[in-house]
């Protein structure tokens, strides 16, 4: 088991009310999960308390058996690449520079690097397809190229597990795919992520696992096809929503279609 | 990307030019002194000579003060740009200075100490409540706040301003001009003595922040990004800002109030060599060092018999240098 939540409450301080309300998540190893909801459910606060950025008021958050906020940071990201939310880099350095800070947690603070160091920021250069672009400016880089320069650094850091938030907002659908396709190849080769996402169909395509949360509660976790469902998508996201199989010359998947209630037919949605 | 090359001959560049500037320093000031006589007085047979007794006892203590005060304000600036992600922020900006101001005016209005030690230590003394003031506000369960702190600094600095004010207004003429005079700064107090407390205090809380520097890397990103990096960040947070603070009392305690370098070196070195703290720390050390040594020469020569407020020599040749690599710097690269 890599991450574990057992009933785990969270509220901002000067906030009313809770942000996360009794969850309950195990996350094993070896499996790409996908944390969905709409906006405002929790989500990234899961993930901070998946991470140890924050600590659970009540209830648990353990990573590999150990409370998370308890590991010290430097083990921590020796384990987990995060590629967080945040708005366009503003530092002006190097691509090559931005990934190599992905080897912090192997390195003295005034060391240089090593070989070894150099090999991985290079291969985490080549995975995220970025070799061209190593001695642009992460401020030059448009909004694909910085999702993936945050990814080869995480990469860089040779971690188990991945922890993405969001890594897809505003990036057009070949980027997106792009993206995915980098975090299942981790997963396939013998990691294990968890992503958070807006892009239910991607989700469903991509993950193992999905988590659906909603007003700090989890509403719904399993595969796929157990989460991705008419009446539970529905309610959650307070809008009528079908999800089609999609089984179409060789492509085969969920699609999750929001229905738009001033132009399709109507269709009441099922009860559950 | 700066290459690692050319970063390492712009740090020797530095120490050259470090080295140059004292040297050059060293040969300038009222008793006209000639470099064969300068030369002759620095030998070790020369031992009575009373050009050796100006040269070691006058000349070299300012100079290594000023060296001293300018290394540790840069890097104290460079602190405090990286811990508040501001590139407004400097060493004085959060009442380090304004502490001094009220500590080192009031004991020389009032007349509460005598000898420049005794302002020193009451400058040092002010500086600490201010640093401590700030920081008990901004630090709660666990976490620096660094909105909280800007604020909280500002508005102390502005507090501590007023005390300044007040008690100059209040101050007889005569100990109101010398208080006034060293708000503006000067090194002509400067004394061995004083240069080993000042070199005890900032060489080892700059190796300190150099300890930090992959860690400023990280934090220069964002705080999340740098917890994600390894980084301790409530840790480091709290080490900056005390380091940063330290090293600003220790300068100010010396010196008086000398405004600019802590600003504008750690800048001008980011424009010129990138903003890897590994390299921006020693870089501006060694960079601040020269442009106060540079500007405390020209401080007790330019007006001769009379000596110019040296932060108005390090504002009167940094602004326009540092416009001319600004201008240059932004056509070329984004910042």
């Amino acid at each position: 088991m890599s991450f574990e939540l057992g009933d785990a409450w969270f509220r901002y301080p000067r906030s009313d009310d809770s942000a996360l309300r009794g969850v309950s998540v195990e996350i094993p190893a070896g499996s790409h999960t996908a944390v969905v909801g709409p906006n405002g459910a929790g989500k990234t606060t899961l993930a901070r308390l998946l991470l140890g950025t924050l600590r659970p008021q009540s209830g648990h958050a353990l990573f590999e058996g150990r409370p998370a906020a308890d590991w010290p940071r430097r083990e921590m990201a020796k384990r987990v690449g995060v590629v967080a939310q945040g708005g366009p880099p503003v530092l002006p350095i190097s691509v090559i520079g931005f990934v190599e800070m992905g080897r912090n947690p192997y390195v003295r603070p005034w060391a240089p690097l090593g070989e070894e160091d150099r090999a991985k920021v290079l291969s985490a250069l080549r995975r995220a397809d970025l070799e061209e672009l190593a001695s642009r400016f992460v401020t030059e880089l448009s909004g694909g190229e910085v999702q993936r320069a945050k990814l080869a650094r995480a990469f860089a850091q040779d971690p188990t597990v991945l922890v993405l938030d969001e890594p897809t907002a505003h990036l057009d659908v070949a980027h997106e795919m792009e993206i995915f396709r980098l975090v299942r190849d981790f997963v396939d080769a013998g990691g294990s992520a968890v992503t958070i996402t807006h892009s239910l169909h991607l989700a469903g395509r991509f993950a193992d696992r999905l988590c659906l949360l909603s007003d700090g509660r989890l509403e719904a976790a399993g595969s796929p096809t157990e989460v991705l469902r008419s009446e539970i998508l529905s309610r959650v996201f307070d809008w009528p929503i079908e999800v089609l199989a999609l089984d179409h010359a060789g492509l085969a998947g969920l699609h999750v279609v929001p229905v738009d209630p001033g132009r399709d037919p109507a269709r009441p949605v099922e009860p559950t | 990307m700066r290459s690692s090359r050319s970063r390492g001959i712009g740090l020797l560049g530095l120490a050259l030019l470090l080295v140059v500037a004292m040297s050059a320093a060293l040969a300038v000031g009222p008793a006209n002194l000639s470099l064969p006589e300068i030369w002759m007085a620095l030998q070790p047979a020369a031992s009575e000579s009373p050009a050796r007794a100006i040269l070691l006892w006058v000349r070299l203590p300012r100079i290594v003060a000023a060296a001293l005060s300018g290394a540790g304000l840069a890097v104290s600036g460079v602190l405090f740009q990286a811990l508040l992600r501001n590139p407004l922020a400097e060493p004085y900006l959060l009442g380090v200075s304004s502490g001094a101001a009220l500590g080192a005016v009031a004991a020389l209005s009032l007349g509460l100490t005598v000898g420049p030690a005794g302002v020193a230590v009451a400058a040092l003394a002010g500086a600490l409540i201010a640093i401590a003031t700030v920081f008990r506000v901004a630090y709660a369960a666990g976490q620096l706040d660094t909105r909280v702190l800007i604020l909280a600094g500002v508005v102390v600095a502005s507090f501590f301003g007023a005390g300044v004010m007040l008690v100059l207004t209040l101050a007889e003429g005569r100990a109101a001009r010398s208080a006034l005079l060293w708000t503006m700064g000067s090194f002509g107090q400067a004394s061995w003595q004083m240069n080993v407390a000042l070199a005890a205090y900032s060489v080892p809380a700059a190796l300190a922040a150099f300890g930090l520097s992959r860690h400023l890397n990280a934090l220069a990103l964002d705080e999340e990004s740098a917890a994600h990096l390894g980084t301790e960040v409530e840790r480091v947070k709290k080490i900056s800002y005390l380091l940063a603070s330290l090293l600003a009392a220790a300068a100010v305690s010396a010196a008086g109030v000398i405004g600019f370098v802590g600003l504008v070196v750690p800048h001008a070195v980011r424009l010129l060599w990138g903003v890897d703290h590994r390299y921006l720390i020693p870089m501006s050390f060694l960079a601040g060092g020269s442009l106060l040594v540079l500007a405390d020469a020209a401080a007790r020569t330019v007006a001769q018999p009379l000596e110019v407020p040296v932060g108005v020599v390090t504002a009167l040749i940094g602004v326009p240098f540092f416009l001319v690599l600004l201008r240059r710097g932004y056509a070329r690269k984004p910042l």
